[in-house]
């Protein structure tokens, strides 16, 4: 945590950063992470969307689910993923492989970098809000550890859709709020330059969060991605072992307790 | 009738619906339907508040759907008050404000109601109490509704109608779409019934919530459901989306909502429901 508490940066510096097209992206993680990544796709209901990438691999020779969003690198991905934000189809492709995960009483991993859930027209009539809610109560119960790590954007409710289980990591140069810095100004003050000062009032940063119990903590960044992975990795590791311990109704207690105290 | 008993200025003759419409109660003779457009003189509304033309529900506060829809209820949590966790600007001033205008604590009332003599846990909340959006109180009193009728094997019914999450209160309102969701789940595996009714508007974070985890989803006529709000779809896609596309009837017809019910049937269409859920008590010979 040396590099959080040697230069402070304001909030409004966090989220460029957690934007930055420096950003890793989620393919690297998914490599540098993982061991023998397996893509799996689709809903099982009509759609798969490349927003979210899900996925059977392993780790310290573990068999997990994985399931990532999915910015795009090329210009074309990027508009298939709409940067990063998941269609219903995409909550629904996570909500069907946490419950597979659960079967087969592994571990989910899900690794969040979205600004939000996708506002379009196709996505309200396919029940954006239904989806995202699914998750969040289907999830509140899978007997399975739940492990979220919010690399980049953590952009409201569908951010959280991904982050609603045991344990929520970020890294250093990631943000988490209830919307987006610019929107917050143009709803509250009317003004959407006012977005540096938003970024502050919404404590949108990991320090803030860790302080208000949202995550359990933060990871820090290095320019050297595969250090960067393997510190996420050490996380993700010992994250399991503890939740691994527990017994399925005490991991179960700990996760309800854990949203309750808000 | 008790809103336009306060009524004072008869010199008004046409209320427009405004932008502004969410903050204050609608008062004046005529009143203008935000869905069909025409103007009506306000005894036509009748004593739901409802359009003669288009049957849409015009937004009311809790306490005035609650004199309707129940024959009895006894309130819980309305000493409950919010933290105001980020410090935020005038927070209290609107807060109060939105206290004095609703006589509510929060943006839900909650308690036992009995309709038509079954008891029930209900939650209204109150589209006039900052745009009925979700905040630490509301998400608190909403989670200790279900866990009330988890304790005493009661079904939950909920008319929604919100703008979603309460920007005021940061990252902690979004917690509360995860702690209503679980007391939601824990409520449903005990077996018991809970009934979501969708009333204008239902957006945002409560869409993506408890409004969409009930067993059986009811909509007011014309009311607004929907994740995103317009302008926002509109600026990220460049699309002009159509006006009824977040209308109940769209959302029924694309599979989210079960059954479109004009308020005047609300209580028999609720009170059927439970009559039909009620546990019997089996006899084993
Ligand atoms: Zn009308």
């Amino acid at each position: 945590m040396a590099s959080l508490l040697d230069r402070k940066k304001t909030a409004a510096q966090v989220v460029a950063l957690a934007r930055s097209d420096e950003k890793i992206a989620a393919s690297a993680l998914l490599k540098g992470i993982f061991t023998d990544f397996t893509e799996l796709h689709g809903d099982q209901e009509g759609a798969d969307d490349s927003a979210i990438i899900g996925g059977l691999a392993y780790l310290a020779e573990q068999p997990v689910t994985v399931i990532a969003t999915n910015k795009g690198q090329t210009t074309e991905e990027k508009m298939q993923t709409h940067f990063g934000c998941p269609e219903p189809a995409g909550y629904r492709k996570a909500l069907r492989l946490a419950k597979q995960a659960a079967k087969f009483n592994r571990p989910v991993i899900c690794l969040v970098n979205t600004a939000g859930a996708y506002p379009g027209k196709s996505a309200e009539e396919n029940g954006q809000g239904e989806a995202i809610a699914r998750n969040l109560l289907e999830l509140s119960t899978l007997p399975t550890p739940i492990i979220s790590i919010i690399y980049g954007e953590g952009g409201s409710g569908g951010a959280l859709a991904l982050a609603c289980g045991d344990r929520i990591w970020m890294l250093e140069n990631s943000t988490y709020s209830v919307l987006s810095p610019e929107g917050f100004a143009a709803i509250l003050w009317k003004d959407s330059s006012r977005a540096a000062e938003a970024a502050e009032v919404l404590q949108l940063t990991p320090e803030k969060l860790l302080q208000q119990k949202v995550i359990e903590g933060i990871i820090p960044e290095s320019h050297s991605q595969r250090r960067l992975c393997r510190a996420i990795r050490k996380v993700i590791i010992a994250e399991m072992e503890q939740l691994q311990r527990l017994k399925p109704a005490e991991l179960l207690e700990q996760r309800h307790l854990r949203f309750r105290k808000f | 009738m008790q809103l336009f008993d306060e009524l004072k200025t008869l010199g008004q003759k046409h209320i427009k619906a405004d932008k502004k419409a969410s903050q204050k109660v609608p008062s004046g003779l005529w009143q203008a339907c935000p869905k069909c457009h025409q103007s009506f003189y306000y005894k036509d509304l009748g004593q739901y508040k409802t359009c003669p033309n288009c049957h849409y529900g015009f937004r009311i506060t809790a306490r005035e759907r609650l004199g309707w829809l129940t024959d009895h209820f006894e309130e819980m949590d309305s000493d409950l008050a919010t933290t105001d966790p980020l410090n935020f600007p005038n927070y209290g001033k609107k807060l109060e404000k939105a206290r004095h205008l609703t006589k509510l604590n929060d943006s839900v009332l909650t308690g036992k109601a009995l309709i038509n003599e079954q008891p029930v846990m209900l939650g209204i909340m109150d589209p006039y109490f900052i745009m009925g959006s979700l905040g630490t109180i509301t998400g608190e009193k909403l989670t200790r509704l279900f866990e009330k009728a988890l304790k005493e094997k009661l079904p939950v019914i909920l008319c929604t109608a919100s703008g979603g999450a309460r920007m005021q209160e940061g990252i902690f309102s979004l917690m509360q779409m995860a702690k209503v969701s679980a007391a939601v789940k824990r409520h449903a595996d005990a077996g018991l019934l809970y009934i979501a009714v969708l009333t204008d508007p239902t957006t945002g974070g409560v869409t993506a919530s408890f409004a969409m985890q009930a067993d059986i989803t009811l909509a007011e006529p014309r009311a607004l459901i929907g994740f995103a709000g317009k302008r926002v779809i509109e600026q990220t896609t460049f699309q002009r989306i159509p006006d009824d596309l977040q209308d109940a009837e769209s959302v029924q017809h694309h599979g989210f909502v079960d059954q479109i019910v004009p308020r005047e049937d609300l209580k028999e269409k609720l009170a059927w429901l439970l009559k039909f859920h009620q546990v019997k008590e089996v006899t084993h010979g």
